[in-house]
C-alpha cells in the first residue's frame, strides 16, 4: 500500500489507522502468521497498533502480545503464564534512555562508573538470557536514544560523568552482545531519532502526558524500523535492483547528448552526484543484491554509458541488462524470469513517474519508490529499508556470481542438442547431509526465502532450525551443488518427522536458481537411503497450494508417490512405500553424503 | 477562524480517528459519548486535531479539557 511506503505521512498514519488496516485486510488475502510480543519500558499501544500496519503491509499477519506499561523486566524474568501460553515467534524489548536507573554522579570515580554500567548492562544481559532461554525466539532491542539534554554541554560526549557518554559506552555494550549472540537484532533507535531530530523525537511533553518515550508523531518511523527487521528475518527482503540509465545513473539523455555529455564524475556537481549514488549501489553486490538494468536507449548506448571513464559501475556488474524500445513492463518481467525470481522480489529504480507507474501497474506487488531529485535518490531508497540486514550467510556476497555463472550455463547449454548430455557435462557435484553448524543460517534463510519450488511453504527461524536438528525424531538433509562453472551453495533443504516407521515430509525446498538440474532427484534417493536407515517402510508427502508453488503442484507425483488425499482448495497427500527394488532416479550428479 | 468552520474541521478528525463517519460532535460531547475514546486514542485524537489546526496544545490545556466545547475555546484562541 502506497500510504506505507516510505516515505509516508506519518500524521496520516496515525490519524487513519483503523482505515489503513480495514484496507489492507480487504486487499490482501495470504499472510503468514506469527506471534510477536512487544516487552515495553514506556506506554506501547500504538506502537503495537502501528507495527501491525506495516507488517500487513508486508504480508504478514501478527498476532501481539503487550506487557502491562513498563513491566519489560518483570515479564522477561518471572515466571510468565500468559506470554508462555503465547508462545512468541519474536521478542521485541521497546526501551529507551528513561529506563535507565541511575546515572553517573559527577562525584564518580571511573571504577564507580564502571559498575553502573555492568549493573545497567547486566540487567538487560538478564532479560536477553532469560527470553532465550524460556523462547528460543529471535529478540529486537533498541539501543539507547541520546539525552535529551547535556548537563556537561560539549563535555558530555567525551567526559565519563555524561550522559552522552555513559549512553554511548552502554550501546556498545548492547552492540558486543549482538556480535555474539545469533538471533539477537538491535533496533537502532540512536540513529533512527537522530535522522528524525532528536529534540522533536524525545519532546519531554509525550513522557509527561502519556509516558510515552518519543514523540507520538515519530512512532510510525520507530514501527516502521521494528517491522523492517522482521521481514527479514521472514525473508521478504528484496533481492535486487532494476535499475534506469538515463538521468537515473547518469545525467542527461546518452543517447541525445552522446556518453561524452552525459552528466557523470567528479567535474561538476551533477556529476558527482550521480557518481555519488553508483557508488552506493555497486555497494550492495557486497550483500549478494542482483543489479539489473531495464532502459529504453540501443543496447550500444547503453553500454557506451557503462564504458564511460567515470562509471564506477560497468557492464560485469549487471546480471541481465535488458536496453531496447520495449515498455518497462515488459522488461521487467523478462529480468525477473531470467533471474528465476518473483518480479516482486526486485526493486525498481527509475526517475521518471510515468515508467514507474506502468511498472507497479502492470506488475502485483512491485514498488517503485519515489526517488525525487538526485541528491534525495540514497536517502529515499536507504530509508526503505528494503536489504535490511539481519544475517549475513556465506553465500551472500557470491550471490552475484552465482547469477551470472548461470548465464554462463544458459549459453554453454545451447550447444547442447540432449538436455541430458548437458547435464552431464556439466559434472555436477552435490554435498547431501543432515543439517551441520555452518549452514543454519543459510537453511533458515533459506526456508523463508523458498516460495515458489516449497511443498508446504513452513517457514523456520535459525533456532527452530537448530532444535530440529538435534532431534533424533526428525530426519533432516540439506543439499549443496557444484558444477563446471562454481558453487551454487546450498540450494535444497528437506525435514521430515518420524512416526512410527512412516516418514513425514514437513518441508521440501529448492531455490530456483538449480531448477531442472535433477538435483530434486538427488535429494529424495538420499532422503530414501536415510528412511532405510532408520526402519521407515512409507513416506508421506504434503502439498499446500499458495499464490506461488503451483511449479511444484505434481512434484511427488513425479517423485513416484502416489495421491492419497485431495480437498477442495487443493491441498493434496501423497505416499510412497519404500521398496526393496527403488532405483535411484538421479543418473547425472555424482552425490557426496 | 469561526467556531462553525472549527466544528467542521474538528467533525473530520474525529470521524478519521475513530473511523466513523457517524459522529457529530457539539459543545457538550465528551468521551462518554463515544465508545473507543479511551485514554490511549485520547492522545492520537489530541495529535491528530494539533496536525489538522496546526497548533500545540500545553499540558495544562490537554489536562483541563471537560468537553468538546473547551476544546474548541482553545483552538480559537490559538488560530485567531
Amino acid at each position: 500500500m502506497k500510504e506505507l511506503e516510505y516515505p509516508f505521512d506519518s500524521e496520516y498514519v496515525i490519524t487513519k489507522k483503523k482505515s489503513i488496516k480495514r484496507k489492507l485486510l480487504e486487499n490482501q488475502t495470504s499472510y503468514i502468521e506469527k506471534r510477536i510480543a512487544i516487552l515495553g519500558g514506556y506506554t506501547t499501544n500504538d506502537i503495537k497498533l502501528i507495527l501491525e500496519l506495516f507488517l500487513l503491509n508486508y504480508g504478514i499477519k501478527p498476532e501481539l502480545y503487550e506487557s502491562e506499561y513498563n513491566q519489560y523486566y518483570q515479564d522477561a524474568v518471572f515466571d510468565n503464564i500468559k506470554l508462555e501460553t503465547f508462545k512468541p515467534d519474536i521478542i521485541y524489548v521497546c526501551t529507551s534512555n528513561r529506563n535507565i536507573i541511575k546515572y553517573p554522579d559527577m562525584n564518580d570515580t571511573a571504577e564507580d562508573i564502571n559498575n553502573l554500567i555492568q549493573t545497567e548492562f547486566g540487567r538487560f544481559e538478564s532479560i536477553w538470557n532469560s527470553l532465550h532461554q524460556k523462547y528460543k525466539c529471535p529478540i529486537i532491542q533498541n539501543n539507547f536514544e541520546m539525552p535529551f539534554y547535556r548537563l556537561l554541554g560539549n563535555k558530555d560526549a567525551s567526559d565519563i560523568h555524561g550522559k552522552v557518554n555513559f549512553l554511548t559506552r552502554l550501546n556498545m555494550e548492547f552492540y558486543k552482545y549482538a556480535q555474539e549472540h545469533d538471533n539477537f537484532y538491535i533496533c537502532d533507535i540512536n540513529y533512527i531519532s537522530a535522522d528524525y531530530g532528536l529534540k522533536e523525537w524525545s519532546d519531554p511533553f509525550y513522557y509527561h502526558m502519556y509516558k510515552y518515550a518519543l514523540n507520538v508523531n515519530a512512532i510510525p518511523y520507530l514501527a516502521f524500523n521494528v517491522a523492517n527487521i522482521i521481514k527479514s528475518i521472514f525473508g521478504k527482503n528484496k533481492k535486487g535492483f532494476v535499475l534506469d540509465l538515463d538521468n537515473t545513473l547518469w545525467g542527461g539523455v546518452i543517447g541525445d547528448d552522446g556518453a561524452e555529455n552525459i552528466l557523470l564524475g567528479p567535474e561538476e556537481s551533477e556529476g558527482q552526484a550521480y557518481l555519488e549514488f553508483q557508488r552506493y549501489i555497486k555497494e550492495h553486490m557486497q550483500l549478494g543484491i542482483v543489479l539489473n538494468i531495464a532502459s529504453k536507449n540501443d543496447e550500444e548506448n547503453a553500454i557506451a554509458g557503462l564504458e564511460h571513464s567515470d562509471s564506477e559501475l560497468h557492464k560485469d556488474d549487471f546480471a541481465v541488462i535488458k536496453a531496447n524500445w520495449n515498455s518497462k513492463d515488459c522488461n521487467f518481467r523478462q529480468i525477473a524470469a531470467e533471474l528465476n525470481l518473483l518480479p516482486e522480489s526486485l526493486l525498481f529504480i527509475d526517475d521518471n513517474p510515468a515508467e514507474r507507474h506502468i511498472v507497479t501497474e502492470q506488475i502485483q506487488d512491485v514498488i517503485a519508490p519515489n526517488i525525487g531529485e538526485i541528491h534525495q535518490f540514497i536517502q529515499n531508497i536507504d530509508r526503505g529499508g528494503y536489504f535490511e540486514t539481519t544475517s549475513i550467510s556465506a553465500d551472500d556476497a557470491k550471490r552475484n556470481d552465482m547469477y551470472k555463472e548461470n548465464a554462463r550455463r544458459a549459453e554453454f547449454r545451447e550447444s547442447f542438442e540432449n538436455y541430458t548430455d548437458y547435464l552431464l557435462s556439466l559434472k555436477m557435484r552435490a554435498v547431501i547431509k543432515p543439517f551441520e553448524p555452518i549452514y543454519m543460517a543459510r537453511i533458515a534463510q533459506l526456508t523463508n526465502k523458498s516460495n515458489q519450488f516449497n511443498l508446504t511453504t513452513r517457514r523456520y527461524t535459525q533456532t527452530e532450525i537448530e532444535t530440529v536438528a538435534g532431534d533424533s525424531d526428525y530426519i533432516t538433509l540439506y543439499g549443496k551443488l557444484m558444477d563446471r562453472f562454481g558453487d551454487n551453495g546450498v540450494v535444497s533443504v528437506v525435514i521430515g518427522h518420524k512416526a512410527g516407521d512412516e516418514c513425514q515430509i514437513d518441508l521440501w525446498i529448492m531455490s530456483c536458481r538449480v531448477l531442472k538440474r535433477d538435483m530434486e532427484f538427488a535429494m529424495m534417493d538420499m532422503l530414501v537411503k536415510h528412511c532405510r536407515e532408520n526402519g521407515i517402510s512409507k513416506i508421506h508427502g504434503y502439498y499446500y497450494p499458495t499464490a506461488k508453488n503451483s511449479m511444484v503442484k505434481e512434484f511427488y507425483a513425479i517423485q513416484g508417490f502416489a495421491k492419497t488425499f485431495e480437498d477442495a482448495n487443493g491441498n493434496t497427500e501423497w505416499m510412497m512405500e519404500i521398496t526393496q527394488d527403488y532405483v535411484n532416479k538421479n543418473e547425472v550428479i555424482s552425490v557426496e553424503d | 477562524m469561526a467556531r462553525e468552520e472549527v466544528y467542521n474541521k474538528l467533525n473530520e478528525v474525529f470521524c478519521d480517528v475513530f473511523d466513523d463517519d457517524s459522529i457529530k460532535v457539539n459543545d457538550d460531547t465528551t468521551a462518554n459519548d463515544i465508545e473507543d475514546w479511551d485514554s490511549l486514542e485520547h492522545i492520537n485524537l489530541i495529535v491528530a486535531v494539533e496536525k489538522k489546526f496546526g497548533i500545540k496544545f500545553n499540558m495544562g490545556e490537554v489536562n483541563n479539557f471537560k468537553n468538546v466545547g473547551e476544546m474548541v475555546d482553545t483552538i480559537i484562541k490559538r488560530v485567531n
